[in-house]
């Protein structure tokens, strides 16, 4: 009991620094891309009242993100940063896993893992077309 | 209106927004919305995919600063991230069908519901002798005190499951966090103590918007140029929504953001039935 009482609180306290570090790195790139787009582009008319709905699977949008990035090109910046938002709960629920496999919780360890795949499920959706 | 402008505007209301998050629990998205759709003229679309950043901007940003002493029920909130995540699938799945004016009504309607409920008084009752499902699920547990670790069981666990379902549906459906839904559940369904539901909730938030944010991201409604202005507002709004909520009462603060967000939601509603979505 008492092992695995300090893994728990290892995870707790690590899991809290990981997203302190993650949306602070998030937060800088996408000001860093904010900034540059603005200095390009700040005279130009907003026209975000139509939309135009898009099928992007998940993968093609994150290599062609990171690739613009590269170039870059302020949008792209911008979505980075996003993108490492996002990964904040990601890694909450990985955290997760881990921690129900350490305790030996199996039962709790294929519950995270149903979550997982009704997740992973819905990339599947971008391949639709 | 040119870019600039468009993002300062956005910039003020986002941490006005992050402002009211923190002082008073009710969501980001309750004020971003309206903003970008009713004020600013952006598709709803677009409002939604901002929405749920700034919903995983709080959820996260307020995970880092308070480590968890064992307060949240991962198991409770895992279980129920089942429900809430399939709903979630199916929500954002239908957003790109269903019809704009809808989506504006329907939240609009959430948004009252959610206010008001936010001023209910909450009594709690501890469940002594929890049923069996819950306790097969192992989710009775304890939660630490100054007095020391106090036990609680909780029951009507099927109930609870299917109303994180339809909050999960109202998530992707709207990029909301649904914090109301999720407080019914486990607050009146299952019974569960007020400060466990919202540590719990709060962690739950995050894992349900990342089902949503797959879909929102494929589909095309995170905008970076909408979304920078967003979650950069909403945070810095919401650390200094904490640093003055020491100060503030926070009952009148509910009762007085509830009154405006009452006339913003009757306002969605009206428009969405005029069309103009």
């Amino acid at each position: 009991m008492g092992a695995s009482n300090i893994k728990d609180k290892d995870i707790q306290l690590t899991i809290g620094a990981l997203l302190r570090y993650g949306i602070w790195t998030s937060l800088f790139v996408s000001i860093t891309g904010g900034v540059l787009y603005l200095i390009k582009h700040y005279p130009e008319v907003v026209h975000y009242d139509n939309f135009k709905g898009e099928d992007t699977n998940l993968f093609q949008l994150l290599s062609a993100t990171l690739q613009g990035a590269g170039k870059g090109n302020a949008r792209d910046i911008i979505m980075t940063g996003i993108l490492l938002l996002f990964l904040t709960p990601v890694l909450r629920i990985i955290f997760s896993l881990v921690a129900f496999f350490l305790e030996k919780d199996y039962l709790y360890t294929a519950i995270t893992l149903i979550v997982i795949i009704i997740i992973a499920l819905s990339i599947s959706f971008g391949f639709a077309h | 209106m040119t870019i600039l402008v468009f993002t300062l505007i956005l910039f003020a209301g986002a941490f006005g927004a992050g402002l009211v998050g923190s002082l008073t629990g009710l969501g980001g998205g309750v004020i971003i919305i309206p903003l970008l759709t009713l004020v600013l003229g952006v598709d709803i679309h677009y409002a939604i995919g901002a929405a749920l950043v700034s919903v995983i901007a709080t959820s996260s940003g307020s995970a880092a600063a308070y480590v968890k002493e064992g307060i949240t029920n991962m198991r409770l909130g895992m279980f129920l991230e089942i429900a809430t995540t399939a709903g979630a699938v199916c929500g954002a799945l239908l957003a790109s069908v269903i019809p704009a004016n809808f989506i504006a009504v329907l939240f609009g309607c959430t948004l009252i519901f959610s206010a008001l409920n936010s001023l209910r008084k909450k009594e709690e009752h501890v469940v002594e002798q929890s049923s069996r499902l819950a306790m097969q699920l192992k989710l009775p547990s304890t939660y630490p005190t100054p007095q020391g670790p106090v036990k609680y069981g909780t029951k009507n666990v099927i109930g609870g499951f299917s109303m994180m379902g339809l909050a999960g549906i109202l998530s992707g459906l709207l990029g909301i966090g649904s914090g109301a839904f999720k407080v019914i559940a486990m607050d009146n369904i299952m019974r569960i103590p007020f400060k466990v539901s919202t540590t719990t909730s709060n962690f739950m938030m995050g894992v349900t918007a990342t089902a949503s944010s797959v879909i929102y991201l494929q589909k095309g409604y995170i905008d970076p140029g909408v979304c920078m202005p967003v979650v950069t507002g909403v945070l810095v709004g919401a650390i200094t929504g904490a640093r003055i909520l020491v100060k503030a009462n926070p009952q009148k603060l509910r009762a007085f953001f509830a009154i405006i967000i009452i006339a913003i939601a009757a306002n969605m509603i009206y428009n969405g039935f005029r069309g103009t979505f």
